[in-house]
């Protein structure tokens, strides 16, 4: 190749200033920092079981923790950011893990309302074993 | 050619996204919101029922595989949304999100055999 293909410069770390004000680099950010959520539940529950195994005394005081203003706060923010994780994720399902039937592709919309059943299958699930 | 370890870390990103994305908004709003607001009974959540759950190999079994994999795919998300951000060392990045993810994992293996 003789020709040089002209390479739009984008800036390494502050391209996200320029393209910040596109809705979809937005909800691209929005989408990826659900995993600062989902990380840091995930160490409440690892935090929950440690004190679990510390014997009753250590997990009620676990316990009485979360009902602190400042744990239901940030349990409310991570329970909107789980929500946007699971609508974007099972959004992009179609794409992610495409599947033949014969010679055609299933539907998107199919592969995408079957993930939404799924979900909302295992969250009464969880949510019966819970509560019975 | 030369063999890429992208599909051992695809793999649980992908899985522990899907789990994350079915399990993750009930538990939140069952942890962190009806049981602390009284929506769902305490008792729903008392220390002898933690434990008669934590105590069997499902239940430990459960909540390894509840933990480990969301973490990883936080881990890996984190990963690549820090080198989208224009940091570019991945591998001093890598060593920490992944080595938080197995702190994460390890510790929870710990407190369940103890349980």
């Amino acid at each position: 190749m003789s020709r040089k293909p002209y390479i739009r410069p984008v800036p390494k770390t502050s391209w996200y200033m320029k393209y910040m004000k596109h809705d979809r680099y937005k909800r691209y950010m929005l989408r990826e920092v659900t995993c600062i959520f989902i990380g840091i539940y995930t160490a409440i529950i690892v935090l929950g079981l440690y004190n679990l195994s510390e014997g009753q005394e250590s997990f009620d005081l676990f316990m009485a923790t979360l009902r602190t203003p400042g744990a239901l706060v940030f349990h409310l923010f991570a329970l909107s950011f789980a929500f946007y994780h699971s609508a974007t994720w099972f959004n992009v399902t179609p794409q992610a893990m495409p599947l033949m039937k014969g010679d055609d592709f299933v539907s998107g919309s199919l592969i995408i309302r079957v993930h939404y059943a799924a979900w909302a299958a295992v969250s009464l699930v969880i949510l019966f074993v819970v509560g019975a | 050619m030369a063999r890429s370890h992208k599909p051992i870390i695809w793999g649980p990103f992908a899985a522990g996204g899907t789990l994350a994305a079915l399990i993750m908004p009930v538990l939140i709003f069952v942890t962190g919101v009806a049981v602390p607001l009284g929506i769902l009974p305490p008792e729903s959540l008392s220390y002898h029922r933690a434990v008669a759950f934590a105590g069997t190999w499902l239940g430990k079994l459960i909540l390894f595989v509840f933990v480990s994999l969301p973490a990883w795919h936080a881990a890996h998300r984190a990963r690549i949304t820090v080198h989208d951000l224009g940091v570019r060392l991945d591998n001093i990045v890598a060593l920490v999100v992944y080595g938080l993810a197995a702190t994460l994992t390890i510790t929870a293996v710990v407190a369940l055999l103890r349980i």
